[in-house]
């Protein structure tokens, strides 16, 4: 029996022929990625075990990246970057974003890409969630703690549990009123929070095929808010055309064997899906935008791994074009490249910037921003019992900032589109 | 490795994520420095809601007010405890509120790791949903080694499953301890 592509990274990281969904290995790591958040406690665990003077297995394949608590007043927050700062010059490390300067990116997951540390075939660990993203350029990639981080950073080894594999296919390209988010809010409906505990979750199907590289990232974040272990698209021009333009870094294309053994399938008809939204407070309590449609809100945010892309600007543009908003809208660039194409990329002869300041929206520096709540000064935090809809990942209570506040999980054309409203409203009313 | 476990029990419900165990705005604090780690305490299970602090009747303290020790020993949990973000603060602040043992229906995959291979807090399943069967406040005592819990309050007893395949983990403390076991890293 043949392997899925997830067992077949995960057998060559382990110097095996093959590997079995259920069985514990150790693998070799190709790229630790860790943030100001958990960054500081790493290091921590790094030196308690492994010396004040021990050096990292590899510098090349450590990169460090600024994201989370950037743009505060916290001092323990720049503490924290001082912290990453001080590790980075000690030991040499050429991968570091630093904030404050030219090279400062953001969010780490879209940053990652954007500097070519993605790449098919690869094993990439980093110390936060959503890591996840980065199954959509054909790579293992996951979340995981301080202390596996700190285990890497001495040894490039850790051990993991090889997961089945549910398969979901999207059959038919996208109606143009569906994103990606309404694909993964689907599923995660569909299969629940836990749907996916301890295991991989690949898509495909025409309608993936379809996807541009940024969608499929889309797809692939938002996996854990099923439990997923790791997201997967097997790789196709799309993606390896991506990748090259990034990085002149060797990979190797892996793709699933034609008699690999799944945990599961599920088969969507793209053309029988609506724009959908997660309901306080949990990314698995969907309802049909139509079904929730004139709910009353307060606020509107597009921003982070999740949605905060050119992408996701470009479709909150197309509706937010001479039109205004009529809550507090808030708009966060994922990373410095996002924001740098804000003035580049246009619709309809606007630059999206322009749209966006002309409909009344707030611009923030590239960041994670509020979808994680973070200080009390955070830009476009939820500080009350603000009603939001955002583009971001996560929706239990207090995960933007107040546990009184309630959040609905929406795409950025829904969230433009109710923005516009005041209320939830469906996009099809504005494309 | 201690075979029992021994105390007061604080109940929460399914799919309490990392953000309810301790809030990102909380997370400035540096694990790695002693005095900042005992923050964690004070602020552990700081995110949930009124209704589903301690269950079944909510609005009960997990720590209490400017303490930073909780006099709970033993968190019941339900299904898929410590979804969410991947933050390791989300173990660390159980352990620094006194916690040493959680039995849930099961875990979130990084929130599981994270206690194994950090040595913070040994973590139970169970196939019974405990959460409807114990009472926050409740006397409970975990036999490791007989895989079971016993409510001393009310008597009953409960069948745990065995810890598998990370025991080895939690026997020699942390992976760090297994890995020096295994000759994976020089002791």
């Amino acid at each position: 029996m043949g392997m899925t592509l997830t067992e077949k990274i995960l057998a060559r990281h382990a110097g095996k022929s093959r590997v079995e969904a259920g069985e514990n290995i150790w693998v070799d790591v190709d790229v630790l990625m860790t943030h100001d958040v958990c960054g500081p406690g790493t290091i921590g665990i790094f030196k308690e075990h492994f010396g004040k003077n021990a050096r990292v297995w590899n510098r090349e394949k450590v990169v460090i990246i600024p994201d989370h608590y950037i743009f505060t007043a916290d001092e323990k927050a720049h503490r924290n970057v001082d912290i990453l700062r001080e590790f980075v010059k000690e030991q040499n490390l050429p991968y570091y974003y630093d904030v404050g300067g030219e090279k400062y990116k953001g969010v780490c997951h879209i940053a990652l890409p954007e500097e070519g540390h993605t790449r098919p075939g690869e094993i990439l660990f980093g110390t936060d969630s959503h890591t996840c993203t980065a199954g959509a350029f054909g790579e293992f990639a996951t979340g995981i703690g301080n202390t596996d981080a700190g285990f890497i950073l001495g040894t490039g080894k850790l051990w993991v549990k090889v997961p089945a594999t549910m398969r979901f296919v999207f059959e038919g390209k996208l109606p143009p009123y569906l994103m990606a988010k309404d694909l993964i809010l689907w599923i995660i409906g569909d299969i629940g929070v836990d749907g996916a505990v301890y295991r991989a979750m690949e898509f495909a199907g025409e309608g993936v095929e379809s996807l541009n590289i940024e969608e499929r990232m889309t797809l692939c974040n938002m996996v854990i808010e099923a439990g997923g272990k790791n997201g997967v698209i097997e790789p196709d021009d799309v993606t390896i055309r991506f990748v090259k333009s990034k990085t002149s870094k060797p990979f190797e294309v892996v793709k699933n064997d034609s008699d690999a053994h799944y945990h599961s399938e599920r088969v969507y008809k793209t053309s029988a899906l609506e724009p959908v939204v997660a309901k306080p407070h949990s990314p698995d309590n969907r309802a049909l935008v139509r079904e929730v449609e004139g709910t009353p809100l307060t606020r509107a945010y597009i921003g982070s791994c999740t949605g905060g892309k050119i992408t996701d600007f470009l479709a909150a543009a197309k509706i937010l074009k001479g039109r205004t908003v009529k809550i507090d809208t808030f708009i966060v660039p994922a990373t410095t490249e996002v924001d740098h194409k804000l003035d580049q990329e246009k619709v309809g002869g606007q630059t999206l910037r322009e749209i966006f300041v002309k409909a009344g929206a707030k611009i923030g520096d590239a960041s994670c921003a509020a979808c994680l709540g973070g200080p009390k000064d955070t830009f476009g935090r939820l500080n009350s019992t603000e009603v939001c809809i955002s583009s971001t990942n996560r929706n239990f209570p207090g995960r933007m900032g107040s546990k009184e506040a309630q959040v609905y999980l929406a795409s950025p054309y829904t969230v433009a589109a109710s923005a516009v409203e005041g209320k939830i409203t469906d996009p099809r009313k504005f494309l | 490795m201690k075979k029992i476990i021994r105390g007061k029990c604080y109940v929460v419900g399914d799919n309490i994520d990392t953000d309810q165990i301790i809030p990102a705005q909380y997370l400035t604090y540096n694990p790695a420095i002693l005095e900042e780690r005992k923050m964690f305490g004070r602020f552990a299970m700081n995110g949930l809601p009124d209704k589903s602090r301690g269950l079944p009747l909510g609005n009960i303290p997990f720590v209490k007010e400017g303490s930073e020790k909780s006099e709970y020993t033993i968190l019941i949990a339900g299904k898929n405890f410590g979804c969410g973000s991947s933050r390791e603060h989300a173990s660390i602040c159980l352990q620094e509120s006194g916690i040493e043992g959680c039995i849930a229906e099961f875990y979130s995959r990084i929130f599981f790791r994270n206690s194994v291979n950090g040595g913070y807090l040994i973590p139970f399943e169970t196939e019974v949903r405990l959460i409807d069967k114990v009472k926050t406040g409740d006397e409970l005592e975990i036999n490791l080694e007989r895989h079971e819990m016993k409510d001393l309050t009310t008597g009953k007893v409960f069948p745990l499953k065995p810890i598998g395949e990370v025991l080895p983990i939690i026997e020699a403390g942390d992976v760090f301890k297994y890995a020096k076991e295994q000759g994976m890293m020089p002791s």
